[in-house]
C-alpha cells in the first residue's frame, strides 16, 4: 500500500485507469521512464471518453514490448506471432464485421517482419486501427537496428551506427491507401489521446504513429541519458504540422519530429466495397455474413 | 495569475481544484510528472519507496488544479489528481 | 447438429477433389476462409470463392501464406469455423502459426494439397511428401490430426470429419490430400443437409465473471468465448495459464504443453481411423494413404493371384498414428510394406510402432507420379519370402 502527504493510502486500483486494466497483472513489465504506460494511459482515456462499447473491442498485439500491450488491457486480447497481428486482426474483423479491432504492436514488429501485412491491410482499407508505438529500436529482444532506426543511430547490430535508411511510417501508411494517419510523441498526451478518440470513431484504416522513449535501450546504447531526457528532446524539437505533406516526415536522428494529422479522409472499407460489390452483381442471391458474426448456432 | 486586466466575469469564475494522489510504491522514478505539471505541484522526494525508487512528493498543494496532466503521462499509473472544491478566481494568488 | 443447408450442395456430382473438398468445408459450416494461390490447391478456394457470396461466408485473399493461417485464427476467434488452403512451400510458411493455432487451442482447418517437393519442386504433379512435416512442422511441443483422404468422395466426408474433429478437440487439423486426389473428377455424392452431423462450436454455459479460457476442470479441452461476447478473455502464443496469461515457468509449461499434447494423444484410440481389407491371416500388410492406397489396392491382386497372403491397411487418420493396431498385426505378420509419394516418412512410424516383431519395408516412389502395381506386387512377393 503507499501514501500521500495527507496520509491516506492509495491503492493502485484507485488509479482512473484501473477498470480498463487487468490488475491482476500490474504492475506492467516496462522499464522504468519507457512511454509505453503513457500510451496506454492514453488509451483508455480515449475509450472512456469515446464510449465505444468495449466488450465489442479486440485488441491485436504482436510480439515486443509494445506487443504486451494486449495482455494488460482488461478487453478481449491477443497476443499473436511476431508481425502477424495485422492479418490476425484481420480474420477478426472479417468473422464477426460488428467488432471494433484495434491492433496495439511496435515499429518492428508492424513494419519489420510485418510489413508485408502491413501495407495490404492499408491498401484493402480493412477497417483496423493501428496504434504503432515507435521507439526507433527492436527493445524486447536487446536493442537491435529497426527499420525506423534513424540514420547514424546505434543499436546492438549496427554497432557503428546505421547506414540504413528508414521508414517514413506516415508517409508509407498513406501511399498504401490509410485513412487517417497521424503521428504523435507521448508527451503530447492530450492530442495523442483526441487522435486516438478520433481513430476509434473512424472506419478504414487508420494509423496512428506515437514516438515514445525506450530508455533501456536506444537512449543507452546512443548515450542519450533516459527517458525524460528523449521527453525534452521531444519537447525541443517536435513541430506539430497538421495537413503535412507526408513526404517530408522523415526522421532524422536526434532532429526535428514532424507530429499532427496527416490524412483524414472517408474512402469506402474493404468491407463496405464487398458488399456493395456483391450486391450489384448478386442482388437478391447476395447472403452477407452477418454483424454478429458466422457463428452457426445448433439446430 | 497575474491579470494584465481584471477579466468581467472575473467575480463569477471559478479555478478548478485538485488533489494529487500518489501511489508511491508503484513509482519507477521517471520524472515525467515533476518535469512537466504545469502548475509545479511536485517535485521528487528523497524518500524510496520499497522498489528503491525516488517517488514524487506534492510540494504545493494549493496550486493544483486537476488537470490531471501528471495522470495522464505517468507510465506506471502511479498518479492522479482528484477534483477539490473549486475557488473563486478572486482568491487565486500570483505564481512565483 | 445438422447441417446449415445453405452450405450444402445436395445431389449426385462429378468433381474434382479440389472441388470436393471446398464443397465439404461449406457444408460442414465453414465460413470464413483466407487463402493465397498455390499449386494444386487453389481450386479449393476458387470454388469456395464462387459460392461464398450466397451462404453468409466471407472469403479473402491474403498476401501471403502467414497472413491466411493467421487470418484464420483470428476468424475462428470470432466463433466462425475457418479453414485455409495450401500446398507444400505454402505449408511451410504457415508452420509457425499452427503452432500459434495449436497453442491457442484454436479450431480451425488447413488443407495441404500436397506436391512434389522439396522447394518448388513439382507444382503440378503428386507428392505425399509433407506427412512427417504435418505431426511435427512447427517448432515445439504439440498435436494435430491429420486425414488423407483417397478420392474427391473422401475429400468431401473426411473435409467435414476435420472440421468436427477440430471443434471437439479444440486443435488444427489438417487435411492431407495429394495433387492425384486433388485433381482426379469421380463422382461425389452429397447427401441432404439432414445426414449430414456437424458438430458445431460450442461456447461457454459460464458467465464471464466465472469463465477462464482455459480452465478445463480435469478434462482435456477447455471451453470456448468468443471475441465480441463480453468475456473479454486474454489469449496468447507464450506459454499461459488458466487464465490465459503468461507465466515464465516449467511449471506452467509442464502443465500447459503436456495437455495439449495428450489431450490428442490420450485419445488416440477414439480419433484413428484405418481401413482394414484381408488383414486376418496375412504373412504381409501394406500400409498405404491417400492415392497410394489405390494403387496399392492393384498391387495387392496381383500379388493374391501369384499366391501371397495380402493384407491391406489404408491410414484414413495419419495423425494421431494408429499405433495399437499396428503393434497388434505386426505380432502375427512377417512384413509391413509401406509404398509412399515421399522417400520414407511414414513407414518410419510403422517400423517404430513394429518394433521388430515384423519388418517394415519401405517403398518410396520420390513423386511426380504413383507407384506401378506391378512394382508393389513384387516387393509384396519380395516381404512374403
Amino acid at each position: 500500500m503507499s501514501t500521500t502527504q495527507e496520509g491516506t493510502e492509495v491503492r493502485p486500483d484507485e488509479h482512473p485507469i484501473a477498470p480498463f486494466m487487468r490488475m491482476d497483472r500490474m504492475p506492467h513489465i516496462w522499464c522504468p521512464e519507457c512511454g509505453l504506460g503513457t500510451v496506454v494511459k492514453c488509451f483508455a482515456t480515449a475509450l472512456q471518453e469515446s464510449g465505444v462499447d468495449l466488450d465489442k473491442l479486440a485488441i491485436v498485439s504482436g510480439i515486443g514490448c509494445t506487443g504486451r500491450t494486449a495482455g494488460y488491457m482488461k478487453l478481449d486480447g491477443f497476443h499473436t506471432t511476431h508481425g502477424r497481428a495485422i492479418p490476425f486482426a484481420t480474420g477478426l474483423k472479417l468473422g464477426r464485421p460488428e467488432l471494433l479491432v484495434t491492433v496495439f504492436s511496435g515499429d518492428g514488429d508492424l513494419v519489420g517482419i510485418g510489413g508485408n501485412h502491413f501495407i495490404h491491410a492499408a491498401r484493402r482499407n480493412m477497417d483496423l486501427l493501428v496504434i504503432l508505438v515507435n521507439n526507433f529500436i527492436y527493445g524486447m529482444t536487446g536493442g537491435q537496428n529497426a527499420p525506423t532506426t534513424p540514420l547514424e543511430a546505434k543499436s546492438s547490430t549496427m554497432p557503428f551506427g546505421n547506414f540504413e535508411r528508414p521508414f517514413n511510417l506516415p508517409h508509407l501508411a498513406a501511399s498504401c491507401g490509410a485513412t487517417y494517419v497521424a503521428r504523435w510523441t507521448c508527451l503530447h498526451v492530450r492530442r495523442l489521446t483526441k487522435a486516438m478518440g478520433e481513430g476509434l470513431k473512424r472506419k478504414g484504416f487508420r494509423l496512428i504513429e506515437v514516438i515514445a522513449p525506450c530508455p533501456t535501450l536506444y537512449a543507452r546504447l546512443n548515450k542519450l541519458g533516459g527517458g525524460l531526457d528523449l521527453m525534452r528532446f521531444y519537447h525541443d524539437d517536435a513541430e506539430v504540422r497538421n495537413g503535412a505533406d507526408t513526404r517530408e516526415l522523415d526522421i532524422a536522428y536526434q532532429q526535428r519530429i514532424v507530429c499532427g494529422k496527416f490524412v483524414d479522409e472517408e474512402r469506402p472499407t474493404f468491407l463496405e466495397m464487398m458488399h456493395e460489390h456483391y450486391r450489384g452483381i448478386l442482388g437478391e442471391k447476395y447472403v452477407p455474413m452477418p454483424p454478429e458474426g458466422g457463428l452457426l448456432r445448433g439446430q | 495569475m497575474r491579470y494584465w486586466r481584471r477579466p468581467l466575469d472575473f467575480d463569477r469564475m471559478h479555478v478548478p481544484r485538485g488533489a494529487v494522489r500518489i501511489i508511491v510504491e508503484r513509482c519507477k522514478g521517471c520524472a515525467f510528472c515533476v518535469e512537466y505539471c504545469p502548475r509545479d505541484v511536485l517535485e521528487m522526494s528523497r524518500e524510496f519507496n520499497r522498489k528503491g525508487y525516488h517517488p514524487p512528493k506534492v510540494v504545493k498543494a494549493g496550486e493544483c488544479v486537476n488537470c490531471n496532466l501528471c495522470e495522464m503521462i505517468c507510465p506506471e499509473f502511479a498518479i492522479f489528481s482528484v477534483p477539490q472544491e473549486e475557488s473563486p478566481c478572486a482568491q487565486t494568488q500570483p505564481a512565483s | 447438429m445438422r447441417a446449415d443447408p445453405a452450405g450444402v450442395l445436395t445431389g449426385v456430382h462429378y468433381l474434382d477433389g479440389d472441388f470436393a473438398c471446398g464443397e465439404g468445408a461449406m457444408a460442414a459450416g465453414c465460413r470464413f476462409v483466407a487463402g493465397y494461390p498455390i499449386t494444386p490447391s487453389t481450386e479449393v478456394v476458387e470454388r469456395i470463392a464462387r459460392r461464398f457470396p450466397s451462404m453468409g461466408g466471407t472469403f479473402i485473399q491474403m498476401e501471403d501464406e502467414l497472413a491466411s493461417m493467421a487470418a484464420i485464427i483470428g476468424g475462428s476467434w470470432t466463433g466462425t469455423k475457418s479453414m485455409t488452403v495450401t500446398s507444400g512451400p505454402g505449408f511451410s510458411l504457415m508452420m509457425e502459426n499452427i503452432g500459434l493455432a495449436a497453442m491457442m487451442e484454436t479450431p480451425c482447418v488447413v488443407v495441404n494439397v500436397q506436391r512434389g517437393g522439396p522447394s518448388t519442386g513439382l507444382p503440378t504433379m503428386v507428392g505425399q511428401a509433407d506427412m512427417m512435416q504435418a505431426r511435427w512442422g512447427s517448432h515445439g511441443d504439440y498435436a494435430i490430426i491429420a486425414v488423407c483422404p483417397q478420392s474427391p468422395q473422401e475429400a468431401f466426408d473426411l473435409t467435414i470429419d476435420a472440421f468436427n474433429l477440430s471443434e471437439l478437440y479444440r486443435v488444427p487439423v489438417l487435411v492431407m490430400m495429394d495433387e492425384c486426389v486433388g485433381h482426379m473428377t469421380e463422382k461425389v455424392v452429397i447427401p441432404p443437409a439432414e445426414a449430414i452431423e456437424v458438430v458445431p462450436r460450442t461456447l461457454t454455459g459460464k458467465s464471464p465473471a466465472e469463465y477462464w479460457p482455459y480452465q478445463t476442470n480435469g478434462r482435456m479441452v477447455p471451453e470456448f468465448a468468443r471475441a465480441g461476447d463480453g468475456y473479454r478473455f486474454h489469449t496468447t502464443g507464450l506459454t499461459h495459464d488458466e487464465r490465459g496469461y503468461p507465466v515464465m515457468s516449467a511449471e506452467c509449461q509442464d502443465r500447459c504443453v503436456r495437455r495439449l499434447v495428450e489431450k490428442i494423444r490420450g485419445d488416440t484410440d477414439r480419433i484413428v481411423r484405418f481401413e482394414e481389407e484381408g488383414t486376418a491371416g496375412a504373412d504381409v500388410v501394406v500400409v498405404a494413404y491417400g492415392i497410394t492406397a489405390r494403387v496399392a489396392r492393384a498391387g495387392v491382386e496381383l500379388a493374391r493371384r501369384r499366391g501371397v497372403k495380402v493384407g491391406l491397411f489404408r491410414l484414413v487418420v495419419a495423425w494421431p498414428f494408429p499405433e495399437r493396431r499396428i503393434r497388434e498385426l505386426a505380432a502375427g505378420i512377417r512384413a509391413f510394406v509401406v509404398p509412399e509419394i515421399n522417400c520414407g516418412q511414414m513407414v518410419l512410424e510403422v517400423e517404430r510402432c513394429a518394433a521388430g516383431k515384423a519388418a517394415a519395408v519401405s517403398l518410396p516412389h520420390a513423386g511426380g507420379g504413383v507407384h506401378e502395381p506391378e512394382r508393389i506386387a513384387e516387393a509384396l512377393i519380395e516381404a512374403a519370402q
